[in-house]
């Protein structure tokens, strides 16, 4: 568990080249490495300006006291979750923001919130190249995706000309507070397992 | 159907926060100035790490390695009651937003959307979210090295998913409205 990333990075690219050479996809292979780069530049483009929008909105926010609001109202949420923070600190405003956002169905709001509470938390963090439990917490509640309403998804039944398009949305959130609970419980039980640190 | 709540939200957001601020007599601009600096600079922090891993996920992508996962996945698939055609979707789900986007609408189009097949697919897609990509870009971001237990939580979330999708679709029926 040294370095994981170095590792699995290497291994990403080393297994597509043995694959596609293997399969016969040189060809897809080599547009997908261009066709990858300027993906990402266009997210990152499309990121800074959402990143600059919300980062200013968001310390419009704290300045008049909005986030301390909030923070309050979840604080025994907060302390449950990431214990390692204050409820009043920087790095859980953030955070509510982006579970707010996230709850709303805002990926694009909800992403530069959850990148501003990583940098917050890191601050802090001891070792800078290695999560702390509050950190690793974080990461696994944003991959759990609990959402009120799945606008995308109802309105791509919709077009498949489902009964009932909105239908499935009390079963998405049982699920989604079964997957919840079950990804926050393992990361509370595995955070004490995996100590190591790089 | 309409889907205005999305249209509203971003709006009403905006609203509250610039009401907050002027109630607390904030120099609204300045301090907007200030903040949006900071999201230029840390975005701009991230994006080597950025591009490095979303050309490694799109090589993974455009390999085959995925299919040839699948069909070492497609046995113990069937064991838990995960139905064949969804396999590919559950196993590209974590990895690519638009690639499972894809197979959804493709999966809706063979079998309809309020089949067994289209119900547990669309739960699958609904309850989880890009678990490698969303990981990638919040890790990354900081440059973490080691994110020791998170991965393995965050599959196991997933993995729950599809086991209650199946079965709320097979044994439950929940499907009010």
């Amino acid at each position: 568990m040294i370095c994981l990333l170095n590792y699995i990075w290497s291994f990403m690219m080393l297994i597509s080249i043995f694959c596609a050479a293997t399969t016969g996809r040189m060809e897809i292979l080599s547009n997908s490495i261009l066709s990858g780069a300027e993906e990402a530049v266009s997210l990152i483009i499309s990121m800074l300006g959402m990143m600059s929008l919300w980062g200013g909105l968001m310390k419009i926010a704290e300045s008049g006291g909005l986030t301390l609001f909030l923070s309050r109202i979840f604080a025994p949420i907060l302390r449950f979750l990431f214990p390692q923070y204050d409820v009043n600190s920087p790095a859980s405003n953030a955070i509510c923001m982006n579970i707010i956002a996230n709850f709303l169905g805002l990926g694009n709001a909800a992403t530069p919130f959850g990148v501003m509470a990583m940098r917050e938390m890191n601050k802090t963090n001891k070792n800078k190249s290695t999560v702390n439990n509050s950190m690793a917490m974080f990461v696994v509640i944003n991959t759990a995706s609990l959402q009120l309403i799945p606008t995308f998804l109802c309105v791509l039944r919709q077009k498949h000309n489902s009964q009932s398009p909105f239908g499935i949305i009390p079963a998405l959130w049982i699920t989604s507070v079964a997957a919840l609970l079950v990804g926050v419980s393992t990361a509370k039980i595995l955070e004490k397992v995996f100590k190591n640190e790089c | 159907m309409n889907a205005n709540i999305g249209v509203w939200a971003i709006p009403i957001i905006i609203f509250i926060i610039i009401i907050s601020g002027l109630l607390k007599d904030v120099p609204l601009f300045d301090v907007f100035i200030k903040g949006a600096k900071e999201g230029l600079e840390s975005t701009l922090l991230i994006a080597p790490s950025l591009i490095g891993l979303i050309v490694a996920v799109s090589m993974l992508k455009a390999s085959g390695a995925l299919d040839i996962f699948t069909s070492f996945i497609s046995p113990l698939a069937n064991k838990i009651g995960l139905p064949p055609e969804i396999v590919p979707l559950a196993i590209l789900r974590p990895i690519s937003g638009s690639g499972s986007i894809a197979l959804l609408d493709n999966l809706f189009r063979v079998y309809g959307p309020d089949s067994q097949v289209g119900k547990i697919a669309s739960i699958i897609m609904g309850a989880t979210e890009t678990t490698f990509y969303t990981a990638a870009v919040y890790l990354g971001s900081i440059g973490i090295k080691n994110s020791r237990h998170t991965i393995a939580s965050a599959l196991t979330a997933d993995f729950t998913t599809i086991i209650v999708a199946i079965v709320i679709v097979k044994f439950l029926n929940v499907y009010a409205f």
